[in-house]
């Protein structure tokens, strides 16, 4: 059997996204940027695509700027607001500690040109509080930043409460929602977000498409300087295949929300009921307030990629924090800012399923897991400690 | 997956000599579970010859740690402990067709761990050794 369970990292695209990209590579290949018939007919879809989104986000097509992906879409909208912020003597900038790396390394960019970053603190649950973005704004604030859904672990923030914080102070919010676009319900207006980050291929949309929200009052700064493509925001011809594919892909995702919700919410549960039944293994993050097809696990004693390789041999394509997967020494700065000890961080597995996996899928999961967790705890110093009790467990 | 060699898939998914030895001569551990490995070695020495006639692994850590722990075993299982002091882990790694660049830190653990075991065993035996046996300042093998 062969199971894709890594959807937070990439999805397949859908049937309906390359239904409306294959026009455009030899039909409607004209610049949308040149006044003859085949440009105006690309100009036609590329209005079009904006109009899905606007329409699925409730906002102004003028409001949306496409872009390469999510992480250009996040650096742009915090260059941004911190331009904007500079302007006004405002350099303070609020984010949490287990945002994307898009965000924190464009945060750690701006510190080293002179603004001053508060991250805050994650609770146990991997949810920050409206509360806690309310006690660190500060007069000379001009950003807060909280991603919409955690990458790695799934847990889904109070935007609505966070945005009429921000709004009440007079400072900018801005949210990646990479991984909650199409996956859970979007209203920027309801929200009070001022500036959102998406990206196609997170919803089975093509990869290279990204989206910027940004509010009517909210000027962004070019990160690309070149034609007047994007009114300006955006230098460079625009991606027409890409845009087409993100926005049918957009489409189809807000229009089966609660129904992949539906499906996938019960099969994630299984998968954490299943998975948190093997001894010691713990759930990381709210068991609730997750996105419905994410499953994240510590499972104790053992390393993240000899798992994920042996999941590999049995077709199973997942995903972990552990250092060795992360390139670094470190393993995911999310789990430890959920308060993960190092040791148990590196044993982590997250599964993330979309409408396109089986229930017989998490059935053959559930079945080789726990073998494939007893092999590797059977072969490992750190568990023969914990089992005689020269360690304690820590979970 | 492309990321390893076929010999490092075959020694991480058939690993030799894994498990523990009972009533083993020398028993070696480097790596801690912070940095996400721990390769623990036992040996058993015959006092006669000073060969080591068996040798075991625990390892925690990831395919690469799992794949060099089992080579360095097989590298030294049979040999005189004055050849298996010489193993190296640039030769652990040749015999694995190579490994990423970021995964060599998990060879120089390999090659501590046999070092340790053997140190071990010389401790409980009184058996003076030199300097160059000393534990290394990094048994890591991580650049901090």
């Amino acid at each position: 059997m062969k199971i894709y369970a890594d959807n937070a990292a990439t999805t397949r695209l859908s049937d309906t996204a390359l239904a409306a990209m294959t026009p455009c590579f030899q039909e409607v290949y004209g610049n949308p940027s040149s006044l003859h018939t085949p440009g105006q007919q690309a100009a036609e879809k590329l209005a079009a695509a904006r109009e899905i989104f606007a329409r699925n986000l409730n906002a102004s097509p003028r409001e949306l700027t496409f872009t390469s992906g999510g992480s250009e879409a996040d650096n742009q909208a915090l260059r941004s607001a911190a331009a904007l912020g500079a302007r006004r003597g405002k350099r303070h900038i609020i984010s949490t500690k287990f945002e994307h790396h898009a965000v924190l390394h464009t945060l750690q960019a701006l510190e080293r040109e002179g603004f001053e970053v508060t991250l805050l603190d994650i609770p146990p649950g991997g949810v920050v509080t409206a509360e806690q973005v309310r006690e660190a704004i500060r007069p000379d604030t001009c950003l807060v930043s909280v991603m919409f859904a955690n990458n790695e672990i799934g847990t889904i923030q109070p935007i609505a409460e966070i945005g009429a914080v921000c709004r009440q102070a007079g400072v900018l919010f801005h949210t990646d929602a990479v991984q909650a676009a199409g996956h859970v319900p979007i209203d920027v207006e309801a929200l009070q977000v001022d500036l959102l980050s998406l990206s196609a291929h997170k919803f089975h949309g093509p990869k290279g498409v990204g989206a910027l929200y940004a509010r009517r009052n909210v000027p962004l700064t070019p990160l690309i300087h070149g034609g007047a493509q994007e009114r300006g925001k955006r230098g460079g011809t625009e991606d027409l295949p890409g845009i087409c594919g993100a926005a049918a892909a957009f489409d189809e995702a807000c229009a089966d929300l609660e129904r992949n919700a539906a499906y996938l919410t019960p099969l994630r549960d299984k998968l954490i009921a299943g998975l948190t039944a093997i001894p010691h293994t713990v759930l990381n993050g709210d068991a609730v307030r997750r996105l419905p097809g994410n499953v994240n696990v510590c499972f104790e004693g053992i390393e993240g990629e000899s798992l994920l390789l042996l999941l590999d041999e049995k077709g199973i394509a997942a995903s972990s924090g552990s250092a060795c997967t992360s390139g670094s020494l470190d393993p995911s700065h999310v789990l430890l800012a959920l308060g993960r000890p190092h040791e148990v961080a590196h044993g982590s597995l997250r599964l993330t399923l979309s409408p396109e996996n089986r229930p017989e899928e998490i059935d053959y999961i559930l079945e080789v897991l726990p073998g494939i967790v007893s092999y590797l705890r059977e072969m490992s110093p750190v568990w023969d400690e914990l089992e005689t009790g020269r360690r304690p467990h820590l979970i | 997956m492309a990321l390893y060699s076929e010999k490092v898939m075959d020694h991480f998914r058939h690993p030799r000599n894994v498990g523990k030895l009972p009533g083993a001569d020398g028993v070696g551990e480097v790596g801690n579970a912070k940095c996400g490995d721990i390769m623990r070695m036992y040996i058993q020495v015959d006092p006669e010859t000073q060969v080591i006639t068996d040798v075991k692994f625990n390892t925690f850590g990831c395919g690469s740690a799992i794949a060099t722990s089992s080579m360095a075993t097989e590298m030294i299982k049979g040999k005189p402990i004055s050849e298996a002091l010489k193993l190296t882990n640039r030769a652990v790694v040749e015999a694995l067709d190579g490994l990423p660049t970021h995964k060599i830190h998990c060879s120089v653990l390999a090659e501590e761990a046999v070092r340790a075991a053997i140190r071990d065993y010389y401790d409980r035996n009184h058996i003076p050794y030199g300097p160059e046996l000393a534990p290394r300042e990094d048994p890591d093998g991580h650049e901090h």
